[in-house]
């Protein structure tokens, strides 16, 4: 992850129905960076982080990843990419570590019994391995589908809310696995109100809900 | 590569045998209505016969189309269908992968049921068999066509009407060669033409469909 990247977002609206949420974003985030994306509910945060991932397509303006929009390399970009919504993304019916395969699988990269085992343990589930998710409590599922930040070596982090549900010692891990990511040289995209607290990088905040984004580096 | 396609088979069928209400309400619908004919039409041989192979297709067809809006309905409820969307792989790949294990889920056991279905209505051994032929070169295209429109009508209310009005036009020539190749070989014909054609549709599902369906996921997913 020692190569440098940059995300661009370069005059991007999104709306949803007839509704303008967001007009006219500008931001650049760079490798070691990280992205605070705050404004009240209903101002397009999650719009906005789906667009970046490239789920949406945004209305005009355009997203490029190294220099290149991201419609047109985007195999490449997902490959870079982590995307974790506010939905967990687990199957029900499945236990910890066959989701947690499962997804490594889905991305194309694979994850042996062993070490699914070990990122468990690395979360604080060592001993609900053999439950089905659906068993699991909200902080639980919450933790499994975070530990996909444990082995990923993608560099751009898209999270919404990650810490909702998470008690005070997950909160901890978290915030230690973001900031090491950032340290490598990673960067990240956060919607949530707490903030991480960095050893290096730069951080930009993003302001929705108001007449037009407001960026601000830091 | 081929590596995910198997990874996501195996998923699906996991789950699948882990709630399997689901599996069983396409088949006993299936039974249900194939073992009604015969009783609602009454015991003459010769009408049984004749409507057989009408009869054990329109069943099948209208079984695959049941269980076509489950295809995706999970994994874009839970949030899995974003991951898909989002891994760095063909994504007409990992569709072919979640069609083939709906076929396997819902397809196969429509198939491996037939024959012995069909003896209530007095068939031969010949006309059995090319209808679990037939019934296995169709079915897989059922699954292929029904996913485009079930990619389409994805997050939709009433979602199940669409699907139906989508994908019967679609359905109808596999249903034509399908009950065709089980007529002609009771009235003697053989039923070999119609089978290749089934094939053929098969082939040309196998490699058009795919595609549809990626790029429907992907607007529907918006």
């Amino acid at each position: 992850m020692s190569e440098i990247h940059r995300l661009e977002a370069r005059q991007v609206c999104c709306s949803r129905g007839d509704r303008e949420l967001l007009r006219c974003l500008d931001v650049r985030l760079e490798s070691g960076q990280l992205m605070y994306l705050r404004g009240p509910n209903g101002s397009g945060k999650t719009t906005l982080l789906r667009t970046l991932a490239g789920l949406l397509r945004a209305e005009t303006g355009e997203i490029r990843w190294d220099g290149e929009p991201i419609q047109r390399i985007r195999d490449q970009y997902h490959a870079d990419l982590l995307y974790l919504g506010h939905l967990n993304a687990l199957k029900d019916d499945l236990n910890a570590i066959e989701n947690l395969r499962m997804d490594a699988a889905v991305r194309g990269s694979s994850l042996d019994e062993q070490a699914a085992w070990q990122l468990l343990t690395d979360i604080g589930l060592r001993g609900c391995e053999d439950l089905p998710i659906k068993y699991l409590s909200q902080g639980q599922k919450r933790r499994v589908a975070l530990a996909r930040l444990w082995h990923s070596d993608a560099a751009l982090w898209i999270l919404d809310e990650p810490f909702s549900a998470l008690d005070v010692a997950a909160v901890d891990a978290l915030q230690a696995v973001i900031r090491d990511h950032l340290g490598r040289g990673g960067m990240a995209i956060l919607t949530t109100h707490q903030e991480v607290e960095l050893t290096s990088g730069t951080v930009c905040r993003v302001t929705l809900g108001g007449e037009i984004p407001e960026v601000r580096h830091v | 590569m081929f590596e995910t396609l198997a990874w996501i088979i195996r998923r699906d069928v996991t789950i699948a045998l882990r709630r399997r209400t689901d599996v069983f309400t396409t088949l006993i619908f299936f039974v249900i209505v194939i073992s009604l004919f015969p009783l609602g039409v009454g015991p003459d041989l010769d009408t049984l016969r004749l409507i057989a192979p009408g009869v054990v297709w329109v069943g099948a067809l209208l079984a695959s189309m049941l269980a076509l809006e489950q295809l995706f309905l999970a994994d874009h409820r839970d949030g899995t269908l974003e991951q898909i969307l989002l891994a760095p792989q063909p994504l007409s790949l990992l569709v072919i992968g979640k069609v083939i294990a709906h076929w396997l889920i819902t397809g196969l056991p429509l198939v491996i049921m037939a024959p012995v279905l069909g003896l209530q209505y007095d068939l031969s051994g010949e006309a059995l068999l090319v209808m679990l032929w037939s019934l296995l070169l169709g079915t897989p295209t059922l699954s292929l066509l029904g996913a485009i429109a079930a990619a389409l009508t994805l997050g939709l209310r009433a979602g199940g009407v669409l699907v139906a009005l989508l994908v019967l036009p679609l359905y109808i020539p596999v249903l034509i060669f399908g009950a065709g190749a089980v007529e002609a070989t009771t009235s003697g014909l053989g039923g070999g033409a119609h089978l290749s054609l089934l094939g053929a549709i098969l082939l040309l599902a196998l490699l058009g469909t795919p595609l549809a369906t990626a790029a429907a996921l992907r607007v529907s997913s918006e």
